[in-house]
């Protein structure tokens, strides 16, 4: 425990944090001038971009479990180390921010802000945020992970709480309050593990390798209770149902770029614990609990499906179908194979583009309609024909078609849960049914049929409408409510800044689906690796059996 | 029994060979297509002039590509006919290994030539069809994505890549169905068809989890290899989901209920994909798992095929009486026919050969009924009600000829396909032992009875007696003129009308299908149940012409009203309600499933948002609060956050030390 740096001598790491830090500072200073900030936040996030794929590059999938990493001491009375690196899973998740973040800023390039409020200082938010959850998704020290944790709960406080809709303040301080409640029950366990490795070791460490060593020899009713501190944070921050009603009120407030980071990035820093904290830390008590995850998990999916056909408003469907596809992850997690673990973490990965590209094309909806009811839409796609395609591709994805990334993935945690859990996995089946069902229809009524909806058509009969006065009847009312073209608002079709936004998801859809294999061979190591920590075998045994250390 | 089998699966110990030659750029029949659909999707306006040129050219090369793998793989001994053509690692993770790759063996390349050729016709069509559409392009796009899917459906070779190709033409379907977009009920019917379709395609999903399962891969080589080693409850179980995929893909019962409203779609769509192709997936798959269903072990799956299959083709024959929707009648005639070779590969080594020869024989009749109902409507302002037809016969000569060749066809005229390829059936399935062997030849036998009765129907209302549109006006306020189509429509007419003549002989006579598929499905068992064929033929023949006199003695003695009766007998009133099949679905799923929904939406907001509100308000004081005193809202919560912890550190120490 010296106080100097120690780790594997890589700088990559150390930028990738820092960059959106000074990036965030830059736009900060810049806010007075709307243009240059906007430019200069889009620069830095393409060069954290760049470096993210540095760190791909660097990565070796059967190197070390952490790797890119340093460390230096914090609070050295306490054992507390600033370290970071990252494994196959956390890599994925950092690329998965990086990708995003130049596609958000791009996506709210135009947005409408509140009155007072700069692009500048929005923009700076979403870097400082992006910062934060490389932070937490490389952070290998348990107490920094929990203190970042906890801090990226700010930016997004005031990305909700300052530029959202209506019930902005609302949404905004459930949204804290529920992220803050677990997180305060998971430091409650982080440090329990402190003690328990200070009686072990002579000394308390939060180095999360050694921890791991120390807490998962515990006795099971032990485990079992730092197991259930960790989980609240982890199963509010993705919500499983119950927990999960703060984030339709949140996706719903949130600005639409916002939204995106919120279901793309911030809630799979629950799924994302799932794996690195329970299933290593806790091996016992997962395995003792992993039925009521289950549950939960199975439950959401079915629940997620069932309320996202019954919304009446486009931000909560999505909101809703992410429970769903958390539910999804969920079970992928605690199904216990390899294959059904590494379609969950490439579910993360993918959740993030498909429900994304989902999020930015609604977003692109209500922007021209300036509803985000869909009962004020219908027949869109006459006006609109590549918006409409757009959607309809990023639903097809939501829906996990073959040929689109979430298919490998869906498939994955399906076919590698079913030999553990028939049951579980039969339910969760049929949640690819409820899937065609909530996104066929989300697409038929805003997109099909007659031109219709106070969104798109002015109220007002067409100028030269034929009135026909000899046929009185239901019929006749039908035909003048049923509008000419020319009666609809200037409703435009995709410009090119939105066509740009889309077309690297669109790329990532189609080829992370046909081709998944670089994603894949990067997460496989990692995913044997927490299978070894976790004592757990595959139930299909592979030619080549895997070794544990 | 067991000597029957060992037989019947004789033909499969060969061992698989690795691709090369000209099979070795196989590849190329998926591209070719895919390439059209994406540069006419993704190329936008630009490609609005040639589009329709090069959605064609691309499928009409990978037809003639087709054709040299064919005649390559013909000139093959026959045990180095199965080939394998691995393209790369798809999905590897532990012991699950999917090979993305194509298998090259007679039943696919029956397959192949099948789609391409049928598919080229169709292309060509559509130039004619679609002309006046502003979307023309799009369609050729959507198209092209179907050849490719369907392609990729039958050539892959695990159950995933499988699985990727039946998805695949669901979503073609999809577009293609919904294609008139402004009008609600294509939509609906679009999505109605991709819903039911999902339904089924769960069971093929289960049935791949089962497989790797127990098998650990979903490799056809490995899964037929081992399949026999696998328990009597696996064997079934994955015999009977893979039916429920077959059902869903092919309109069977319990979910045909998709295929009649898929006519929403353009006449060519349903002429390629909801009558020659994609809808017989489900009849490729029983075959293709015919490792699996050949075992004795999957006797009671069989059984189960072949009640689907028997029930499904008198459901649809009897539907299709009642109908005066020109094209929803040929549809449930479609359901009713899949259900023919349902039943056929449900009859296992007996049948699979004849399931195939009567899809590819009604690929031909079937494509060109439906294409000259298309040439009818064109030249009838769109009017698909038969009622507002008749003595169209002097007006649309050709379209006329090529519509009764393919009328004979089906109703299984002497020395036509249908003749060669449904009579087969019905004798295979008199061959069952016991009471299933009167059964089911029985019903096969009244199906072709019926058959004859609603196209007799048919064909009257449309083509024969006095002209009924004289006086009336088409939807959009018209006068119908009805005229012949075009040369870009007639000429596919015709090849298909050659086809549904001498098909069925070309490929029944010294067995020659048969012998070719031996490969793959193993070789044909030789039945004899206890009638003779030549009775059961003469059976056929009779029952076809009893069924097409009635027809004539009610429909076609005396004038038809314009507008259908209402006053009815119950049989015909269930039959024009699908036989209350939308009824069922929509008391058993439809409603409960909007009401269960709705109470959730309830719950949610009150209930569990209420709650854990409560909960919160509870722990940390109300929202409202918590709004007032918003500036110091982190640095209190900091505070708060201390507490709490030391309060749930002291309860866990207690616990600990206690």
């Amino acid at each position: 425990m010296s106080p100097t740096v120690s780790g594997d001598g890589s700088w990559v790491m150390a930028v990738l944090l820092l960059l959106p830090l000074v990036g965030a500072g830059v736009v900060m200073a810049l806010r007075k001038n709307d243009r240059l900030a906007k430019q200069a936040a889009l620069v830095f996030s393409i060069g954290e971009l760049a470096m993210a794929a540095c760190a791909w590059g660097k990565f070796e999938a059967s190197g070390a479990r952490l790797q890119q990493s340093f460390s230096f001491d914090w609070i050295p009375s306490f054992g507390v180390h600033i370290s970071f690196g990252v494994d196959g899973i956390a890599l994925v998740m950092i690329a998965t921010i990086a990708v995003l973040t130049p596609i958000v800023i791009g996506a709210g390039w135009a947005d409408k802000l509140p009155e007072g409020r700069t692009a500048g200082g929005f923009f700076a938010l979403i870097l400082l945020e992006q910062a934060l959850t490389i932070g937490v998704f490389a952070a290998t020290d348990v107490f920094l992970f929990y203190v970042l944790f906890e801090i990226m709960l700010i930016p997004m406080y005031f990305l909700i709480g300052s530029y959202g809709g209506a019930r902005r303040q609302y949404a905004a301080v459930k949204f804290f309050l529920y992220s803050f409640l677990g997180g305060l029950i998971m430091l409650a366990s982080v440090i329990a593990c402190y003690v328990m490795a200070g009686d072990e070791l002579g000394k308390g460490t939060f180095d999360w390798q050694t921890l791991v060593g120390v807490v998962s020899d515990a006795p099971l009713s032990t485990q079992i209770w730092l197991f259930l501190g960790f989980f609240a944070a982890f199963a509010f921050k993705a919500p499983l149902v119950p927990f999960h009603t703060w984030l339709p009120d949140a996706t719903a407030e949130a600005p639409i770029v916002v939204g995106v980071l919120l279901v793309g990035v911030l809630d799979k820093v629950g799924t994302f614990g799932f794996l690195r904290y329970l299933l290593p830390m806790f091996p016992d008590a997962s395995k003792e609990l992993a039925p009521y995850v289950l549950v939960l998990a199975v439950a959401g999916i079915i629940y997620g499906a069932m309320l996202a056909s019954g919304q009446t408003d486009m931000k909560r469907f999505v909101a809703y179908v992410s429970i769903a596809h958390f539910g999804f992850i969920a079970l992928g997690i605690f199904a216990f194979s390899s294959q059904a673990m590494a379609g969950s973490v490439t579910y993360m990965l993918n959740h993030s583009i498909a429900t994304g590209m989902l999020i930015l094309v609604i977003g692109m909806v209500i922007s021209r309609g300036g509803s985000t009811r869909i009962a004020d839409y219908g027949g869109m796609s006459k006006l609109t024909p590549v918006l409409a395609g757009m959607l309809l591709i990023a639903g097809l994805s939501t829906l996990s078609l073959p040929g689109t990334n979430s298919f490998i993935s869906e498939f994955l945690v399906l076919i590698g849960s079913f030999p553990n859990q028939p049951v579980f996995t039969i339910i969760a089946t049929t949640g690819m049914v409820l899937a065609a069902i909530y996104v066929l229809w989300l697409y038929q009524r805003i997109m099909t049929g007659p031109l219709r909806g106070n969104a798109l058509v002015t109220q007002e009969p067409p100028i030269d409408a034929p009135v026909d006065a000899t046929s009185g009847g239901p019929g006749a009312v039908k035909v003048k409510l049923e509008p000419e073209v020319s009666a609809h608002k200037a409703i435009f079709d995709l410009n090119g800044r939105e066509k740009l936004v889309l077309a690297p998801l669109l790329l990532l859809i189609i080829g992370l689906g046909v081709y998944p294999k670089p994603v894949l061979d990067v997460v496989t190591p990692t995913v044997d690796a927490t299978m070894c920590e976790a004592a757990l075998v595959d139930p299909v045994p592979a030619e080549r059996q895997l070794q544990c250390q | 029994m067991s000597g029957k089998m060992s037989l019947a699966t004789g033909g499969l110990d060969t061992v698989v060979q690795q691709a090369s030659g000209a099979a070795s750029a196989a590849w190329l029949l998926l591209l070719l297509p895919a390439f059209g659909a994406a540069v006419l999707l993704l190329g936008g306006r630009r490609t609005d002039k040639w589009g329709h040129l090069l959605g064609s050219a691309t499928v009409i090369a990978a037809f003639v590509y087709g054709l040299v793998l064919f005649f390559g793989s013909t000139s093959l001994a026959a045990d180095d006919r199965l080939q394998n053509l691995s393209l790369f690692e798809w999905i590897n993770v532990g012991a699950l290994q999917i090979d993305f790759g194509l298998r090259l063996d007679p039943l696919s390349l029956t397959f192949v030539l099948l789609i391409t050729g049928v598919g080229s016709l169709i292309h060509i069509y559509s130039i004619g069809y679609m002309h006046d559409d502003a979307g023309r392009r799009r369609f050729f796009g959507y198209l092209n994505l179907f050849i490719a899917a369907m392609l990729l459906l039958v050539l892959g070779n695990s159950f995933v890549t499988l699985y990727f190709g039946w998805e695949g033409v669901g979503l073609a379907s999809y577009l293609l169905i919904g294609w008139y977009q402004g009008k609600d009920f294509a939509a609906t019917a679009a999505k109605k068809a991709f819903i039911m379709n999902r339904v089924g395609d769960v069971g093929l999903a289960l049935a791949i989890f089962l497989m790797f399962k127990t098998m650990g891969s979903t490799q056809f080589d490995v899964v037929f290899d081992k399949i026999g080693d696998q328990s009597t409850a696996t064997v079934v179980a994955i015999g009977l989901l893979l039916l429920l995929g077959a059902c869903g893909k092919s309109g069977q019962f319990p979910l045909q209920a998709w295929l009649p409203d898929a006519m929403a779609g353009p006449t060519p769509v349903s002429a390629l994909i909801h009558a020659a192709t994609m809808v017989t997936a489900g009849v490729y798959l029983i075959a293709r798992s015919s490792p699996i269903y050949s075992l004795p072990q999957a006797a009671d799956a069989r059984f189960a095929v072949m009640i689907i299959g028997a029930l499904t083709l008198i459901i649809g024959c009897v539907i299709g009486c009642a109908y005066d929707d020109f094209k929803k009648v040929l549809a449930y005639s479609t359901v009713s026919q899949i259900g023919y070779m349902i039943l056929a590969v449900g009859l296992g080594p007996a049948g699979y050969a004849l399931g195939i020869m009567h899809l590819l024989t009604h690929g031909f009749f079937k494509a060109g009924l439906f294409l000259g109902a298309g040439s009818v409507m064109h030249g009838m302002n769109d009017e698909g009600d038969i009622r507002r037809m008749g003595g169209l016969a002097r007006k649309m000569p050709v379209t006329f000829i090529t519509w009764t060749l393919g009328y004979l066809a089906l109703i299984g005229f002497p020395f036509l396909s249908g003749y060669f390829s449904k009579d087969a059936i019905i004798a295979a399935a008199f061959g069952e032992t016991g009471w299933r062997g009167w059964v089911f030849g029985g019903v096969a036998l009244l199906g072709a009875g019926i058959t004859a009765f609603y196209m007799t129907r048919l064909l009257i209302l449309v083509f024969l007696g006095k002209p009924r549109y004289e006086n009336l006006k088409s939807e959009d306020g018209r006068d119908y003129h009805p005229h012949e189509s075009p040369a870009s429509m007639t000429i596919p007419m015709i090849v298909l009308a050659v086809g549904s003549i001498g098909a069925g002989a070309f490929l029944a006579l010294g067995d020659r299908l048969a012998g070719w598929l031996e490969p793959t499905v193993g070789a044909t068992l030789e039945t004899h149940g206890p009638l003779s064929h030549g009775l059961i033929a003469v059976l056929t023949v009779a029952l076809s012409f009893l069924g097409a006199l009635i027809a004539y003695l009610i429909f076609g003695r005396r004038e038809q009203p314009v507008t259908r009766p209402v006053r009815v007998s119950f049989p015909v009133r269930a039959a024009r309600a699908d036989l209350y099949g939308n009824h069922l679905n929509e008391a058993l799923f439809g409603r409960p499933g909007i009401w269960l929904t709705r109470a959730l939406v309830f719950v949610d907001n009150r209930g569990v948002d209420g709650l854990v509100n409560g909960l919160a308000a509870g722990l940390g004081g109300s929202s409202g609060r918590l709004r007032r005193t918003q500036t110091g809202f982190v640095r209190s919560y900091a505070l708060s956050m201390l507490g709490g912890s030391i309060l749930v550190i002291a309860a866990f120490l207690m616990v600990r030390f206690a």
